[in-house]
């Protein structure tokens, strides 16, 4: 007897899974809880146990095929022979040769076609490139939503669709990589956020010599319970707290329903340069949290993102994004929301700069002074929130990161 | 000078430097991964190179000109009996083999592909211990695990420098032609080598164990093979089991075991060709855990992959067919997968020669895979007597088979058994992943008079009216 083993549901709103490593080979015993698959999907790599003991009759998926949830994976043969005639069939018209020269099965293989399913020209006529050709053009155009409304919520379909590009190879040499996992879900959320979203970016600086003086100072302390105390906990501090006065910054915009929806709790998303592309980390109830808690958990969201094991849970629910683009010595810049949120908040690096400080001496006195002034960036959904709520929630943070003490003040 | 700890970091780690192990790296690097190629040997190439394919094609080379030049006596055309110079033979041997090295070294000079002589054992899943290097140790996120087989030895005496019991890598040495040899082993590697030293001159006899030579293949492709063995050894004695029972300074003594009856026999020397076994043993794949089976062979899916995420393996270490276009191929999979390419390893006809008198080969399906798996099949055959360039190279005996598919017609196998076969195959390998017609090959315009032509007869054999019957 054989039992298939589906991709499983993988939770809110992941439909698809790129299969990263499949572990087996056909003839192994498994016994249940044996890893048998390792898939990406966009959020996270996940490790697949197997729910059943038994040998592995069939692999129907290899590396960097995307599968749909509900797709046979894997077809485990368990101990009885009763049906076993009727498996044999099946697996036979799939190992019949289909004829097709060899660089022909390449192509088929490079765009993913399944030579068992192109009907040839005539009856047993060898398949062709263009056959397969054909074959892919239609079946991407098959997938292709044809309502609007459906194209808004698989606009990843839009991307895969091919566009005419010019042989480059006739100016010089080329190679092809492929454009998958984190970098294609990443070139999808790009596209939407940027195409939906009236972006409208708000520049200052900020004087961080004060909160650099008092990092310096507490920087060993944490960093011996675990953590790493950094800007980015300061900032995740300072925005929490604007996001509480300023609560239009913690909301998402429903357009089916003309509605604002506020959320009442506080997630920030940390973006993270990974070595697979850029991760966003979420960090749950920021202001609930310690500086000395949040040293610790942006420390752990951080290793386990590069070493590719971040889980679905925290990769999602964020509410908010900081992007600190200062720690690689990146200065001013603009940023992309993180859909479906409405702002996100960049930081550059702080650069000693000579600055004029203003004093009252009973009159009033001006200085340059070197100060440690750091860059900082809001963008903002102009649909729903104004300039002047931008530059009131700016000014929040950049108070709170002036002055520690104001930050430990006003925390809310 | 005392060496400290060295460890370097490579992206791609081969480990064996043969046709499987080279191929690899130099694709990978073609595809701008960063490779490292380790083996223990001093010259890169593998046993395919340095003791097994290479030297034996080379006296196959000189067996053919003996034989070639016997028979044009009675042609007309006399030579004097022909006088044979080991030591000649040997440098010419050294010369083509460390020509080929050599240009082995510059494909790896030119491809960037660095090259470490130690013999390799993984610490772990990113890390292997050298022995027999400078550097002690080596990390990379890649493995390709290319270490290829080695002749088996027969119980009690295993193989050693001198001895009268040869491995076929020894035996390949031809460091003198003995007046008598036993070759133990009636497989491809056997008969090939039994009958090299038979055409210089030794009197051979070859014992196998089961009931037929080249157990395997196809019997029509191996029976005119037999006849003309049965000629060119002294005795053949099959369903018989050897067991050595002593080496003496200039003989061994053996004895052969039929069904119950035992008899002891005296040789100049022996050459055990009784299988491969998997180079696994040093590598210390226990403390990597991947699935090895039960010869400890290591298995594959289609990528080249094992059951461990980060390592390939590639060539005679993966199992029969122990070939080196396979081993290329798959070396070349292996590398392109790495780099992130949709490659596996999909060949649908492999090419398998052996190089008896005269050669045997064949390519997809045989006849005997065809029965075992029930695939329908219809074949025809062409006798190599009807062509004119055959009977000129003596090999009338030989003839060309093709399968095709009951259904179209389409080539499924072909067999060639006939002299100059070996480079014949390459065009049914081409027919078959092509997708070709019985009809197409008929099509095909074949030169006359080659035994090329004989494709073209056969083809035609699967029409209603054959042109020539």
């Amino acid at each position: 007897m054989t039992t298939p083993f589906f991709l499983p549901d993988l939770g809110e709103g992941v439909h698809e899974a790129e299969i990263l490593a499949v572990p087996i080979i056909v003839g192994q015993d498994i016994v249940e809880g044996d890893i048998i698959l390792e898939i990406e999907t966009d959020k996270a790599a996940v490790e697949i146990p197997s729910p059943f003991t038994g040998t592995v009759s069939e692999i129907l998926v290899q590396v960097d095929d995307m599968s749909v949830v509900g797709d046979v994976l894997v077809q485990f043969s368990m101990e009885s022979t009763s049906t076993k005639s009727t498996q044999v069939e099946k697996t036979d018209k799939r190992k019949r040769v289909v004829p097709a020269s060899p660089s022909t099965r390449r192509l088929a293989r490079e765009l993913g076609v399944d030579l068992h399913e192109i009907v040839p020209s005539a009856p047993g006529a060898v398949i062709t490139k263009d056959d397969i050709q054909t074959f892919a053009a239609d079946h991407s155009k098959a997938t292709e939503p044809l309502e609007p409304e459906q194209k808004k919520s698989t606009p990843e379909r839009k991307i895969a669709i091919p566009t005419t590009l010019p042989d480059f190879n006739q100016w010089g040499p080329t190679e092809r990589l492929p454009f998958r996992s984190i970098r294609r879900a990443t070139a999808a959320r790009m596209s939407r956020s940027w195409t939906m979203i009236p972006h409208v970016h708000c520049q200052d600086v900020v004087d961080i010599t004060l909160l650099e003086a008092f990092r310096q100072k507490h920087k060993d302390a944490v960093q011996s319970t675990g953590g790493r105390l950094t800007l980015t906990v300061f900032a995740l501090k300072a925005v929490a707290t604007a996001l509480k006065n300023f609560p239009h910054f913690n909301s998402s915009l429903d357009l089916e329903n003309q509605e604002i929806i506020v959320k009442q709790y506080f997630h920030i998303g940390v973006a993270v340069d990974s070595p697979k592309g850029l991760t966003v980390p979420v960090i749950f109830d920021v202001d609930r949290k310690s500086i000395k808690e949040l040293s610790q958990e942006v420390h752990g969201a951080i290793q386990r993102v590069r070493a590719g094991k971040q889980t679905r849970e925290e990769m999602q629910g964020g509410t908010f994004t900081i992007t600190n683009a200062g720690a690689l010595g990146g200065n001013t810049f603009s940023a992309i929301i993180n859909h479906p949120e409405v702002a996100i908040l960049g930081l550059g690096q702080g650069r000693m700069q000579a600055t004029v400080v203003s004093e009252d001496r009973g009159r009033q006195e001006h200085k340059i002074v070197p100060r440690l002034i750091m860059p900082i960036v809001l963008c903002f959904d102009h649909r729903v929130v104004d300039g002047g709520d931008a530059i009131r929630f700016l000014r929040t943070i950049i108070d709170s990161l002036e002055d520690p003490d104001e930050l430990l003040m006003t925390m809310i | 000078m005392v060496m400290g700890d060295m460890e370097t970091y490579t992206e791609l780690l081969i480990i064996g430097s043969g046709p499987a192990g080279y191929s690899a790296a130099f694709r990978g690097a073609e595809l701008g991964i960063e490779v490292t190629m380790v083996d223990p040997a001093l010259l890169p190439g593998g046993n395919y190179l340095h003791s097994h394919c290479i030297p034996a094609k080379n006296l196959f080379h000189l067996t053919q000109t003996l034989k070639q030049a016997k028979q044009a006596a009675a042609k007309g055309l006399n030579f004097t009996s022909p006088a044979i110079d080991l030591t000649a033979i040997k440098a010419w041997r050294d010369q083509v083999i460390q020509a080929t090295a050599a240009n082995l070294i510059t494909m790896a000079k030119k491809h960037g592909v660095q090259l470490i002589r130690g013999l390799a054992k993984f610490e772990d899943s990113t890390t292997v211990r050298l022995t027999g290097a400078e550097i002690s140790r080596i990390r990379f996120k890649y493995c390709i695990v290319a270490t290829g087989a080695r002749p088996i030895a027969l119980a009690d005496f295993p193989f050693s420098a001198d001895s009268r019991i040869m491995s076929t890598a020894a035996a390949l040495h031809l460091t003198e032609i003995p007046s008598t040899l036993l070759v133990v082993g009636g497989g491809p590697t056997g008969i090939e080598i039994g009958s090299l030293y038979a055409t210089f001159g030794s009197r051979v006899t070859l014992a196998e164990k089961s009931k037929q030579l080249l157990p395997g293949v196809d019997r029509d492709l191996v029976a005119p093979v037999e006849k003309r063995l049965a000629q060119l050894f002294t005795d053949i004695k099959l369903n018989t089991q050897v067991a050595i029972s002593q080496e003496f300074f200039n003989e061994v003594e053996v004895t052969f075991k039929t069904g119950s009856t035992s008899s002891k026999h005296r040789f100049d020397r022996i050459l055990v060709a009784v299988g491969l076994a998997a180079t696994t043993d040093s590598l210390g794949l226990e403390q990597i855990d991947i699935t090895v089976d039960g010869r400890g062979f290591i298995p594959i899916d289609k990528s080249q992959k094992t059951s461990g995420k980060n390592i390939f393996a590639v060539g005679d270490i993966t199992g029969q067919p122990m070939l080196a276009h396979k081993a290329i191929r798959a070396g070349r999979v292996a590398a392109e997968v790495i780099a992130g390419r949709t490659a596996i390893f999909d060949v649908q006809a492999t090419p398998i020669i052996i190089y008896t008198d005269p050669q045997i080969c064949w390519c997809g399906l045989s006849e005997r895979q065809a029965a075992e798996n029930s695939i329908p099949y219809t074949t025809q055959k062409y006798s190599w007597k009807n062509s004119a360039h055959a009977q000129a190279m003596d090999t009338t005996d030989g003839f060309t088979k093709l399968l095709v598919d009951p259904e179209n017609n389409r080539i499924l196998g072909a067999g060639i058994c006939g002299s100059g076969s070996e480079s014949l195959i390459a065009e049914a390998a081409l027919a078959i992943e092509m997708g070709a017609l019985a009809e197409d090959l008929a099509l095909t315009l074949h030169p006359h008079p080659t035994t090329s032509a004989t494709y073209e007869a056969t083809a035609e054999l699967f029409k209603k009216t054959p042109a020539h019957t």
